[in-house]
């Protein structure tokens, strides 16, 4: 058998990682199954869902569009890296308290699609809430409550930040 | 009558138990585990909708570096088990079939072979090399050509069960044909003042649950088997994996994984069985996890369908006849929901005369699985449709024409039993009350309502409550929380026995470590399960007061409880009252550690209805509509905790919006689905909706002790006909087949346009 494994260094939520991938394996299938950081979900695989979604270099992307190699150096953020120390990130507290999951295998796409969304838009109206987490796939809620969770989010953050 | 129970924790909305879990990504779902050794499975499909197959060489396969195990449906044996399932039963012969054809290919994608290797590439370049020989026959691609006099056979033994049609007796791709009757239905249509009759067709529909099928299995020399899955009933899929694989129950442990969503599409088994096979063969855990085109095309879906339906009324609105002709696809083994759309199809309305007829017809698609109040829809869709044209034909409002016509307790309901208190009447006028349904609309919008109805089921279910010393509970039920049920338990035995519900750990049992219960669906495990939960706290709460009376030395029947606290009977010396925790504490010295359980088998539950209000707005020039306003209505028994009640209103809403208006099976002609994937096969998203506002009624279901209903099916049976009914209101079309995708609608509205503008 040849030998046809890349090696690829990176840093995934904040530290220093390293992982051996097949040339054409997806970021989503190393992250899942070389790394074990099962929270990034497979849905489709295509790009159309959204339960993969992850940032790279700050950019909201599906995981399972992106190939492993191309995290050669970059930096990646998945949901795992969310939450800071003992304390969740507004947006995981908010989906709590608005009961905005059901079965929960979408929210941490949801959470992470709508951390980029924050990040670049501090103040989004429903509307852009909406269009921005369109990619995400939810099939359980209707979606109602995950947008009035994202804007409460957004709003809890504007107010800490005063 | 009792005064109503005073709650302290049912209707309040504590954050879910299993929700950190979840938020943070570290809830493992059915696909997220890693067992060692573990192998990867990979399913070869068939190309051909419709074929024999005369040959299978797996020997290529078998050959390959890496590849450890090679199965096809020879290696199963067959079995004739089936498992009952409420009423119904599955058929474990055809499910075992469906898993992994033996003699014939029914569909495109139907597994004919399976190989388990060191790598999922290996596994997949292997199974490429297998040399199936098919003998393509012509594929059966719908209702029409099935029951055609020359239609190719489906299976060659299946003759129609129940009252068949006239002339009907050799091989036939209807599997069965039931009828439903009340009093003279030709002699009823001759008084009505208004008749309408319309024939309906609706496409196949995925559930489009978001977790794939995903499962990991080992089988030992012993012929012990262990299977992690996503499922919805644990004990299915144990009897299914015994029966298919040819273990004893006894030998087979189901692990419930957390689940992503099922909407009755994870009740069946399709992969667990090749999975513990293809373990046994390798001697090795083997992990087979579905793409998405798999789950379109082997899995789920609900029926396709053909409707007719034809009303009669008085010039007042009293609906006097009506007759139903129902026609289910099954998909390639029988068992569509066609007897339960044919019982719900008129569940609303007192009509003295009525027929219907229900046909479960086999095609070569996938084998319907259930989705959320099965075949509920597709007859609501049908009916409710009529019942807004019988308004428009008489110019009466369409929530008043229902009310005159709604059942209420006491009412016999078409499909048999009297119903007991049910809320249809009241959530009419909730609805007719609500400011939605008097707000203008704007230019190029349209109103619709529909009302819609599901049994609800009971059935089997345990519970177990473990008291700890420091007077935390933990509860224990097999039911997979799909939508937030361990929350709803957690209540109950917080309100049981009075501690805090953050004080109660609430969990899905494995096969053996709960109680026989049955599948989370029916919308049963907050009525039936919740049922056990509270008994068997309050069996916790007895032993609390036996424990009290024993440390008190009084009579057990002589100690109170009151807000979570025993109580001394009075006049009792040196005796205060004590709470579960100092009860807990005592444990060991009064006779040891307390555990209540319960287990029931609950025969009926509480039906329930609901009503859509939906506000589209149509752009006449490209056909797209977009709901811009959309209030649901939903008599629920009792809301446990509000939120996941709502959640599940708003849910079932937004995938009856996609039925209606985006989503449907497309096929070629060769029978070959030609959508098979989330871009082409449109589920709705954030930006297509609104928020879905929802009213929640309370008409207390007598055989639960909180009230509880089943609230999770019903939700998606109305929006077919809200959406369509609003659709008729903003175009002046009433169209009559799904979805109303912007290409129909644009076709129709031409046509309507070029008709008036000719005449
Ligand atoms: S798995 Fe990546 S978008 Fe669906
Ligand atoms: S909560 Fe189930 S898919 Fe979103």
């Amino acid at each position: 058998m040849t030998v046809t494994k890349l090696h690829i260094e990176t840093t995934i939520n904040g530290e220093p990682r390293e992982f051996l991938c097949d040339s054409h394996e997806t970021l989503l299938s190393a992250l899942r199954n070389g790394l074990g950081l099962t929270g990034t979900k497979e849905g489709c695989a295509t790009g159309d869902c959204g339960a993969c979604s992850i940032l790279l270099d700050g950019r909201l992307v599906p995981a399972c569009l992106v190939l492993a190699p191309e995290a050669q150096g970059r930096a990646v953020t998945t949901i795992e890296g969310l939450s800071s120390g003992d304390a969740l990130h507004p947006l995981q507290q908010k989906f709590l308290e608005h009961a905005a999951l059901q079965c929960g295998v979408c929210t941490p796409g949801f959470i992470v699609a709508a951390k980029a969304l924050l990040d670049a838009k501090p103040n989004p109206s429903e509307d852009e809430t909406r269009y921005w987490l369109a990619g995400n796939l939810c099939r359980c809620t209707g979606y109602d409550k995950i947008i009035r969770a994202v804007l409460d989010a957004a709003s809890e953050m504007k107010e800490s930040a005063i | 009558m009792t005064t109503p129970r005073e709650f302290k924790y049912v209707g309040t909305r504590p954050i879910r138990h299993d929700g950190v879990d979840k938020v943070t990504g570290r809830a493992s779902y059915g696909a997220d585990v890693v067992w060692p050794g573990m192998l990867h499975g990979f399913v070869l499909r068939s190309p051909h909708a419709h074929a024999r197959i005369v040959s299978i060489d797996t020997r290529a396969a078998e050959a390959t570096p890496g590849v450890k195990a090679v199965l096809t449906g020879k290696d199963l044996p067959e079995t004739t088990a089936t498992i009952a399932l409420g009423e119904a039963a599955i058929d474990l012969r055809d499910v075992g079939d469906n898993m992994l054809a033996r003699t014939k290919v029914l569909y495109h994608g139907h597994a004919v072979a399976a190989v388990a290797a060191t790598t999922i590439d290996i596994a997949r370049e292997a199974a490429e090399k297998i040399q199936v020989v098919y003998e393509v026959l012509e594929p059966v691609t719908g209702i029409d050509r099935a029951i055609a006099a020359d239609a190719p056979i489906l299976h060659p033994a299946l003759r129609t069960k129940g009252a068949a049609s006239p002339g009907a007796a050799g091989p036939t791709n209807i599997a069965s044909r039931l009828e439903f009757k009340r009093g003279d239905v030709d002699a009823a249509f001759a008084e009505a003042d208004v008749v309408v009759e319309r024939e309906f067709r609706t496409p196949m529909v995925h559930q489009g649950y978001i977790e794939p099928h995903a499962c990991i299995a080992r089988c030992g020399e012993d012929g012990r088997a262990v299977v992690w899955c996503t499922t919805q009933g644990p004990f299915v899929v144990r009897d299914a994996c015994a029966a298919i694989a040819g273990l004893d129950p006894a030998h087979v442990k189901v692990i419930p994984s957390e689940i992503g969503g099922g909407f009755g599409g994870k009740i069946v088994v399709y992969l667990e069985p090749m999975a513990i096979a293809l373990s046994r063969k390798a001697q090795r855990p083997v992990k087979m996890v579905m793409g998405r085109d798999e789950v379109f095309r082997a899995t789920g879906p609900t029926s396709g369908s053909r409707v007719r339906v034809k009303l009669g009324a008085k010039r007042d609105g009293t609906l006097v006849a009506a007759t139903a002709s129902l026609w289910y696809e099954a998909g390639a083994y029988r068992g569509s929901p066609v007897g339960a759309g044919a019982m719900c199809a008129l569940a609303a309305y007192k009509i003295p005369s009525f027929f219907i007829e229900a046909h479960d017809v086999v095609v070569n698609k996938p084998k319907v699985a259930a989705y959320r109040a099965p075949g509920s829809p597709i007859a609501a869709f049908a009916v409710e449709s009529v019942v807004d044209e019988i308004a428009r034909e008489l110019k009466m409002d369409p929530i008043e024409l229902r009310l005159k016509n709604a059942n209420a307790e006491g009412d016999k309901a078409p499909y048999g039993p009297k119903y007991g208190p049910i809320g249809l009447k009241q959530i009419l006028e909730a609805a007719r009350n609500h400011p939605h349904w008097t707000s203008p609309l704007a230019a190029n919008q349209g109103r619709g309502i529909a009302v819609g109805f599901w049994f609800n089921a009971g059935m089997n279910s345990s519970a177990t409550v473990i008291l700890d010393t420091d007077g935390s509970a933990a509860v224990v039920t097999g039911n997979p929380d799909i939508g937030g049920t361990r929350a709803a338990q957690a209540i109950m035995v917080a309100e049981e026995l009075g501690i805090p519900v953050e004080r109660v750990r609430p969990g899905v049992g494995d096969t053996d470590g709960s109680g026989y219960t049955d599948l989370t669906g029916g919308s049963r495990v907050c009525y039936a399960t919740g049922m056990a939960v509270i008994r068997a706290a309050e069996d916790v709460r007895d032993q609390l007061k036996a424990r009290a009376a024993q440390i008190w030395n009084v009579a057990v029947d002589a100690v109170g409880w009151e807000n979570g606290r025993a109580i001394p009977p009075a006049g009792t010396e040196k005796a205060e009252a004590m709470t579960v925790a100092g009860l807990a504490a005592k444990m060991a010295h009064t006779g040891g550690p307390i555990v209540g359980r319960a287990s029931l088998y609950a025969p009926m539950a509480g039906p329930a209805f609901g009503a859509h209000i939906c506000d589209l707005e149509v752009d006449s020039e490209t056909g797209q509509s977009k709901v811009v306003r959309y209030t649901v209505f939903q008599d629920v028994g009792r809301a446990v905790h509000p939120g996941y009640v709502e959640g599940q209103m708003q849910g079932g809403a937004a995938q009856g919006i996609g039925w209606a208006l985006n989503e449907e099976y497309i096929y070629d002609a060769d029978g070959v689905m030609e959508n098979a994937g989330f871009l082409d096969y449109r589920m709705p998203v954030a930006s297509d909706l609104p928020m879905i506002d929802t009213v929640i009624i309370e008409v207390p279901n007598p055989l639960h002790p909180y009230g509880v209903r089943g609230v999770g099916e019903v939700p998606i049976v109305p929006p077919l006909a809200a959406v369509a009914n609003a659709m008729r209101d903003a175009t002046g079309i009433r169209f009559t087949e799904l979805p109303l995708s912007p290409p129909r609608v644009l076709e129709a509205i031409e046509a309507a346009s070029a008709v008036s503008v000719g005449a």
